[in-house]
């Protein structure tokens, strides 16, 4: 039986035609494409790369960009519904499209000039090129700003120098949009960003050992040792910390889609699981009162972030949504799905920690989401500073 | 290359049909709908051929209501260029369809008519060879692999048991099993195009059929599961049944 969605609440009713049809079309390809080969990555931690070029050749690559850059220029609705049909099959894809159209093409469109959209755009789009995106440093995650990572000014050239972590796509990038502080190192307003061809010399990745989550993911460390670019490769646009931060506004709502998907996928696991698991008196689990309340909270949770998700898209679309609010979804919706992932695996029981079902795979893959592109922590601070105009970070 | 293809508006495959409260027909409501599996066969033999030709014009065609607009759409999110629907009210009769098809397309001009071999709703079997009469064209029904050179057709078609090969001049009928060919996802791209592609829709009535639809039943109930025995000694009475009520032995 393939996935049919969660939809308590009529969501599709609020959908247009075409947003439906987007969303049921990646729905297929996830399912025909993804899920045969999913668990197979997983366990043997490699990034399902051969699905690379079709995912581009479908538009999946920064979907809400314009067409003249060889995007498919939709709405931010039908883009979340993207996100959240990918992660439905597995966070690690997602966080892939997410990075390569959140996080270096969006940024590109921002703030690079149109000589550097046309040259990257279009390859981006169709998956020829793969990109990353370094701001993340190995003493500098949720405070950014500190970034030790310098780039220094020499005749027509920059040098680069610094290490970045947590870098999901790092190994098999082809570019990287890499931030750097291009003056005094408590200067955050100095922070700008770079296009970076990983071949340049200087310019490493190595794989991060030792992962317990997103093991379908590549996820790399980058070290740039005195690493040359041209004028020409910098982001003129780009300008302070407030740059790369927009960057991530873009990928946190895409997560706050995602989410929902990996949810989707545990809740109906574990539904499914508890209508034909017989135990005591010949009766399904589905017939007992805790698994029923287990399953009553999850449509519950699900069926509110698919509204906030909606309707955080709909914002977007009009152009009045603010960087809070995608904190607020990020936030809810990822740890509403760290919550169904987790109580699906305990539905599942002794079945619930073998790879052969997804749930387990989502618990440990939305530590990761819950952690990365602002920790809940932080988005709590953020909700907070809208909420008394008073900054805790520090 | 100019190619027509008739595609339907079917219950998704993985839906479970409702017998509406009459007894005469489906119950629509919360039902998912999709293109007709075979119809998608057809519809990428049409676009391949185009794209191979590097000219050409595939049209879509249908006969439904209101909502076949959506599945028009998705086909012309596939790659088809143009959609043409005919809006009446279906049944389960083969005939009145086919007529409205036949009389569509007598005036264009095509290549080829492709349908699927049948539509996975009503299991009919009979609007491809019934438009083929109807327009005195040679039809190839059950096509899993299909050759075209010099306006003739070469298709290979699935029989009782084996296969069969035909040859037919152009304009000719096919219609598409599955293995004729992978469809293709509708890209997001193809997806945005559709909206700005022709849709034209006219009324039409449906002439009377010959069937009569009297009742509609789902499957019977499957029987409770019986236990013979255990072991060895289950064995005798294992074959007996199987020879003597299932007869397969």
């Amino acid at each position: 039986m393939s996935f049919a969605g969660v939809d308590f609440y009529d969501v599709d009713g609020l959908l247009s035609e075409e947003e439906r049809a987007v969303r049921d079309m990646v729905r297929e390809w996830v399912e025909s494409e993804l899920m045969p080969v999913i668990n197979e990555h997983y366990t043997t931690h490699s990034f399902p790369k051969q699905l690379i070029p079709q995912m581009g050749e479908l538009g999946f690559y920064g979907a809400n960009l314009p067409e003249e850059y060889g995007c498919a220029g939709l709405n931010n609705v039908a883009y979340g519904l993207i996100m959240q049909e990918l992660e439905r099959g597995d966070s690690g894809l997602r966080s892939f499209a997410s990075v390569q159209g959140a996080l270096v093409m969006y940024p590109i469109f921002a703030f690079g000039s149109e000589e550097q959209r046309k040259r990257w755009l279009p390859l981006l789009a169709t998956g020829e090129k793969i990109g990353c995106f370094g701001l993340t440093e190995p003493d500098f995650g949720s405070n950014p700003g500190g970034m030790l990572t310098r780039a220094v000014k020499d005749g027509d050239e920059w040098v680069l120098n610094g290490a970045k972590m947590w870098i999901t796509n790092g190994s098999m990038a082809d570019v990287a949009v890499i931030w750097a502080k291009t003056g005094d190192i408590d200067d955050s307003r100095s922070i700008r960003g770079f296009i970076v061809e990983t071949d340049r010399d200087g310019f490493s990745a190595k794989d991060q050992e030792g992962k317990l989550s997103l093991l379908a993911s590549d996820t790399s460390e980058l070290v740039l040792q005195d690493v040359r670019v041209p004028d020409a490769n910098l982001l003129p646009k780009s300008g302070g910390l407030k740059s790369p931060l927009m960057c991530l506004t873009q990928a946190r709502y895409g997560i706050a889609w995602g989410a929902i998907g990996a949810a989707m996928a545990c809740f109906t696991e574990a539904r499914d699981y508890a209508l034909n698991r017989v135990q005591f008196a010949g009766k399904p689990i589905a017939a007992t009162q805790i698994q029923q309340t287990r399953l009553a909270d999850m449509l519950t949770e699900i069926t509110k972030a698919q509204l906030l998700a909606l309707q955080l898209g709909r914002l977007k679309d009009a152009g009045t949504f603010n960087s809070d609010q995608v904190s607020m979804a990020k936030r809810n919706n990822v740890d509403m799905a760290c919550e169904c992932a987790r109580e699906a695996r305990r539905l599942l029981g002794g079945n619930g920690i073998l790879v052969e079902y997804q749930s387990m795979r989502h618990m440990a893959n939305l530590e990761s989401v819950y952690t990365y592109e602002g920790t809940h922590d932080i988005h709590g601070l953020i909700l907070g500073h809208a909420i008394t105009g008073l900054p805790a970070y520090e | 290359m100019n190619s027509i293809v008739c595609i339907k508006r079917v219950p998704d495959s993985e839906t479970r049909v409702r017998i509406a409260s009459d007894g005469l027909a489906v119950d629509r409501s919360g039902v998912k709908f999709d293109m007709n599996e075979y119809d998608k066969y057809a519809l990428e033999e049409a676009i391949r051929r185009k794209e191979e030709a590097g000219e050409g014009l595939v049209t879509v065609l249908t006969v439904g209501g209101d909502d076949a607009r959506e599945t028009l759409r998705q086909a012309l999110a596939m790659g088809a260029d143009e959609a043409v629907l005919l809006r009446a009210e279906t049944g389960f009769d083969g005939l009145p369809v086919a007529v409205a098809l036949a009389e569509e397309i007598r005036d264009r001009p095509f290549d080829l008519l492709l349908f699927g071999k049948q539509a996975i709703d009503d299991d009919g079997m009979q609007v491809p060879a019934m438009v083929a009469e109807l327009l005195g064209l040679p039809a190839a029904t059950v096509v899993v692999s299909l050759e075209i050179e010099a306006g003739r057709a070469v298709a290979r078609r699935e029989v009782e048991g084996g296969h069969e090969t035909v040859e037919f001049d152009l304009p000719g009928i096919v219609a598409a099993q599955k293995g004729l060919n992978e469809p293709r996802y509708p890209s997001l791209k193809g997806i945005m195009a559709a909206k700005k592609k022709p849709l034209e829709e006219k009324d039409v009535t449906l002439v009377e059929g010959g069937l009569e639809l009297l009742e509609l039943s789902g499957p019977p109930d499957r029987p409770e599961p019986q236990i013979l025995g255990e072991g060895a000694e289950a064995v005798p009475e294992l074959v007996r049944r199987l020879r003597e009520e299932v007869k397969v032995l």
